[in-house]
């Protein structure tokens, strides 16, 4: 009796289970899987947050056609290899890896699974099913270096760097330009926090450039610390890759927002369209999406405690980025040290960007190797 | 500029002196406790969260040091109470405590709060250059203050010769009839405590927000700082100001175009640590050589 | 108050089972843990315990993720029996990293699997020489070797720091601190399964950990200066007695210990990441000193200590890609795991009792 109550029970309980299978499955075969790795966790405000953000807006977007996962606290090593492999063999069908030093394990895991489509962010290396994308960030700070020159009074500007690549240079120079736009006599001074993300040593270095005179502080390290000491002194700051007026009510002057997700939305509807694309092989730039304020990637949140005519002239200079009208570098364009690297009627092209080992005019002192 | 400087250099050494000051405590009662990172973090979790729900900083503060010395008490069980090896226990505190603290930590994420108020010492704080030494807040004044009664406790009372027999020699200590276990347990609890209350400098004073692994080493640092003070809790008042003045004069000296390595910089705390381990254990008197049972294990034989 | 009373006898079975019971107890544990965060508790603790384990590949990669703990814990495992507490592993760790980048820096264009050995001996001289200064002030000043190894650690961070993005950064690494990538005879080949091929991450490197742990075991068990090591950890007035020098044992085990952390760093590079890195490690050095005790100091024992750890590690991020649980929660884990290891080790050994504090 007992036993056939078992056997019945075995029966259904089976059926159940491959009928659960079977939905699952068709399940899948609907929502496209889509896998995250972050760097940091989510809650460090700063660039994973941004990250976070978008991958919110892709399940927003898409609803039930698209199942995302994210791992983070991920290390820039052995570990994201097997990370993005384990992701790849559950079946995620698109990857992004947001941190530069997933470069290499993106790009070996890449080749061990073909039919699956890999996107890196800020890197740049590709391959036939791994392609590149990145935000425009510097533009970003053309617009804070227009605001800094009109409102900073000692003509002294504070930049927290964390580590002197490419793209931290590039924001550095942009913010110059537009500094140097509209003030001749303002200078930057830059100090090195050899660190993405340590809120302690972040507000130690605004201290000193508060203390060595400078009024207006801006950053390219992750947490909201610098703005918080900068509410704190009385001096003037602006947010990096997510809105942090919640930190620095007063301070911050705007935010330049990492705006990730039309970026992730585009690629996956490529994705399921089939139009998604490397470009043409690995190691150029045609594979590469970078995109900036013109296309909403980087986003510019209200300008708030400054005068009307300088919250004017910001937005007159982001609109102009947006339709290209305003060129951030252009002809005469010469380094901190007087040599000339654009003649009047030139313009730097993105392999320029990206080679950019000198700061320009506005600058003080020289990149640490 | 030179004020606000030294000012900067004096906040970064707070939560510095504080931590070093409680594992000082602990170690010199023969107990090395490597948990420091992870009962800081603890205590700057409980910190934020106290001050957040309440309001108040200064419940914030205790909250902090309470939270430490829970966090000190897991080690204490274990290291003390189960004999384990301390070296492998003080690191299983800090992979549970910054465990731990992220977890409860997460809610917390992406607020903020007010932070300690400056206390201004009338007189005093308008001298010159050092003045600034009489615009800080409670806890910095407090860090001395402390520092002052352990170094008081520890030289000049009984209590602090018990507690440094312990360390030096636990077997003879247990033979005099002084309960080693009841010594090493308050000193451990007294570390903790500390070690919290630098963890809540961090959010109540330098950075007023909450974020995961925010510490960002300095529990370590607070170590290397016990060794580099011989063991004396002035010394540490020093050290940790001159650890301060290398991180803070190398961001300065950069934003003066200085061009120095920072690397080289920063190795020359620890460097020199290693350099004073040597002289003291050389020479030097009882007072300030390493405790002889650092790190060994106890439990009394009846 | 708790008392410790040692167990007159240990019995075989005890040491064998009370790892079993801590992590049984640590899995209880986390299973409230999860229940408590709101996930199904047997689901969790079967993603984080079993998931890692269910594809031969996953299993491949534990070995992997365990095999710097492993080499490293065989190393600390003399250091300890001989009472000398080497803690600085991490910063030996790395020095030997450096020795075999140097080396394969140097030579970027050979292809022949033979630039190995140089690169392997260079990080063994370079990782026992940064064990060698603890030892030497050791003996010479009975300077406390806890503390010297941890501070030339930190410092050994910084170095590493200053070379990669200094004078050894690759130039075309556009600014990014990275070494130029080894040539490809720097790098450990990857371990084929005959009819499979590549598994996971597994390299040559990880079968050569397991033939160092059980080396390390034979050594210390059936040598005489593995038995001089025991003595003087033991009993070091009678090791004295029986003619034994101290110093020479001392240095020995941290030149060895030193040797086979920086042999760990080396593989770790050139096995899986291919060119240097301001990060190598993520601690390798400092969970290796755990591994060695979870293994009661016994090199044979450290193969599967270092697998448990390893399994913890992989656990978390199989959790997280299944389940969502957050990466803290890992931590936590792990710390308990080793709170209740360290807590059998002492049931094992003694006898915990209770008594009242008036008695």
């Amino acid at each position: 009796m007992k036993s056939i109550q078992f056997g019945k029970w075995l029966a259904s309980s089976l059926i159940a289970a491959v009928a659960a299978l079977g939905m699952t499955s068709q399940a899948q075969a609907e929502a496209m899987k889509v896998g995250f790795v972050y760097l940091t966790n989510p809650g460090d405000h700063g660039w994973t947050y941004a990250h976070e953000m978008g991958r919110q807006q892709v399940e927003a977007h898409f609803g039930d056609k698209v199942v995302t996962t994210y791992v983070e606290n991920v290390p820039e090593g052995p570990d994201a290899t097997r990370v993005i492999r384990e992701l790849a063999k559950q079946g995620n069908q698109m990857i992004f890896t947001t941190s530069f030093g997933y470069m290499d394990p993106t790009l070996k895991v890449s080749k061990e699974f073909p039919e699956v489509k890999f996107d890196h962010i800020t890197g740049y290396k590709r391959s036939p099913n791994m392609a590149t994308g990145n935000i425009r960030f510097y533009e970003g700070r053309y617009v804070q270096g227009v605001v800094a020159g009109l409102m900073t009074k000692s003509n002294k500007i504070g930049y927290l760097g964390a580590f002197p690549i490419p793209e931290v240079i590039q924001g550095i120079n942009a913010f110059a330009q537009g500094l140097r736009s509209v003030n001749q006599d303002a200078e930057i001074s830059v100090v090195w926090v050899n660190s993405w993300y340590d809120p302690v040593k972040e507000s130690d270095a605004a201290k000193v450039l508060i203390a060595e005179g400078a009024d207006i502080l801006a950053q390219h390290t992750d947490s909201p610390a610098m703005l918080q000491t900068a509410e704190k002194a009385g001096a003037l700051g602006f947010g990096q890759s997510s809105d942090m007026h919640e930190f620095a009510p007063n301070a911050q002057l705007f935010a330049s927002v990492n705006n990730w997700g039309p970026y992730y939305i585009n690629q996956i509807e490529k994705a399921m369209d089939g139009s998604w694309s490397t470009g043409e092989g690995p190691d150029h730039w045609a594979g590469n999406t970078w995109k900036g304020i013109g296309e909403d990637y980087l986003v510019l949140t209200e300008f708030k405690n400054m005068p009307a005519d300088v919250a004017a002239a910001a937005q007159a200079a982001r609109d102009g980025i947006a339709d290209g009208s305003l060129v951030i570098f252009k002809g005469p364009m010469k380094d901190n040290k007087g040599n000339v690297i654009l003649k009047d009627g030139e313009a730097l092209d993105d392999g320029g960007l990206w080679a950019m080992n000198y700061y320009v005019d506005g600058v003080q002192g020289q990149i640490p190797n | 500029m030179y004020e606000e400087l030294l000012l900067t250099i004096l906040l970064t050494s707070v939560p510095l002196v504080l931590a070093a000051t409680g594992e000082l405590v602990a170690e010199k009662s023969g107990v090395l406790n490597l948990g420091v990172e992870g009962m800081m973090l603890m205590g700057a979790v409980a910190a934020f969260g106290a001050a957040l729900t309440f309001g108040n900083p200064y419940i914030g503060m205790i909250a902090g040091g309470l939270s430490g010395m829970v966090t000190a008490a897991v080690f204490g069980l274990f290291a003390l109470g189960l004999a384990t090896n301390q070296v492998a226990t003080g690191l299983a505190l800090t992979i549970f405590g910054t465990g731990l603290s992220g977890l409860i930590g997460a809610p917390l994420v992406g607020k903020a709060i007010d932070g300690l108020a400056v206390i201004e010492i009338p007189i005093l704080s308008s001298l010159p250059l050092i003045g600034v030494a009489f615009q800080l807040d409670f806890m910095a004044y407090l860090s001395i203050a402390i520092v002052a009664l352990v170094s008081y406790l520890l030289t000049k009372t009984r209590a602090g010769l018990i507690l440094r027999a312990t360390g030096i020699n636990h077997d003879s200590a247990h033979a005099l009839g002084y309960n080693v276990l009841a010594v090493r347990w308050m000193a451990v609890l007294f570390g903790g405590f500390m070690a919290g209350l630098a963890g809540a400098y961090l959010p109540l004073v330098l950075t007023p927000h909450w974020a995961e692994g925010m510490t960002a080493g300095r529990g370590w640092i607070a170590l290397a700082l016990v060794v580099f003070a011989s063991w004396m809790p002035w010394r540490v008042v020093i050290g940790a100001i001159l650890f301060g003045g290398i991180t803070i004069m190398q961001l300065a000296g950069q934003a003066r175009g200085w061009s120095i390595q920072p690397q080289f910089l920063s190795m020359l705390p620890y460097l020199a640590t290693i350099i004073v381990l040597v002289s003291i254990s050389r020479r030097g008197g009882v007072l300030h050589k390493a405790p002889a049972h650092l790190g060994r294990i106890f439990y009394p034989t009846r | 108050m708790i008392y410790l009373e040692p167990r007159k006898s240990v019995p075989s079975w005890l040491r064998v089972a009370t790892p079993f019971f801590a992590i049984g107890i640590t899995i209880m544990m986390g299973g409230i843990i999860f229940a408590a965060l709101g996930y199904d508790a047997l689901k969790a603790l079967s993603v984080f315990f079993l998931s890692p384990l269910s594809r031969a590949d996953q299993i491949a990669d534990l070995f992997v993720k365990a095999t710097p703990l492993i080499i490293i814990g065989t190393g600390l495992v003399f250091c300890y029996r001989a009472n000398i507490w080497n803690i600085g592993a991490e910063g030996q760790l790395i020095l030997g990293a450096l020795g075999a980048g140097w080396v394969a820096l140097s030579y970027p264009d050979v292809t022949s699997y033979g630039l190995l050995i140089p690169m392997a001996l260079a990080a063994m001289a370079a990782g026992a020489l940064w064990a060698f200064i603890p030892a030497i002030l050791r003996v010479r000043f009975s300077t406390n070797e806890i503390l010297v190894s941890l501070m030339l650690t930190y410092v050994a961070s910084l170095l590493i720091d200053y070379l990669v993005r200094g004078p050894w950064r690759n130039p075309m690494s556009f600014g990014f601190p990275l070494t130029p990538l080894y040539p490809d005879g720097g790098l450990i080949p990857p371990l084929l399964i005959p009819g499979i091929g590549r598994l996971g991450q597994l390299h040559w490197a990880v079968p050569a950990a397991l033939v160092i742990a059980i080396i390390g075991g034979i050594l210390l068990r059936r040598t005489l200066p593995g038995f001089q090591v025991r003595l003087f950890g033991e009993a070091p007035r009678a090791a004295k007695f029986g003619g034994f020098q101290p110093d020479r044992i001392t240095i020995a085990v941290m030149l060895g210990s030193g040797a086979l952390a920086g042999l760990a760093g080396a593989i770790e590079v050139s096995a899986n990441i291919g060119q240097l890195q301001p990060n190598i490690s993520f601690g390798y050095g400092f969970t290796a000193i755990i591994v060695a005790f979870l293994a009661r100091l016994n090199p044979m024992a450290v193969i599967a200590a270092g697998l448990v750890v390893a399994l913890a590690e992989l656990g978390g991020d199989a959790a997280q890609i299944s389940l969502g649980i957050p990466k803290v929660v890992t931590g936590l884990f792990k710390g308990l795991l080793l709170f209740m290891l360290l807590a059998g080790e002492t049931w094992t050994n003694y006898h915990v009792k209770w008594r009242s504090l008036k008695a």
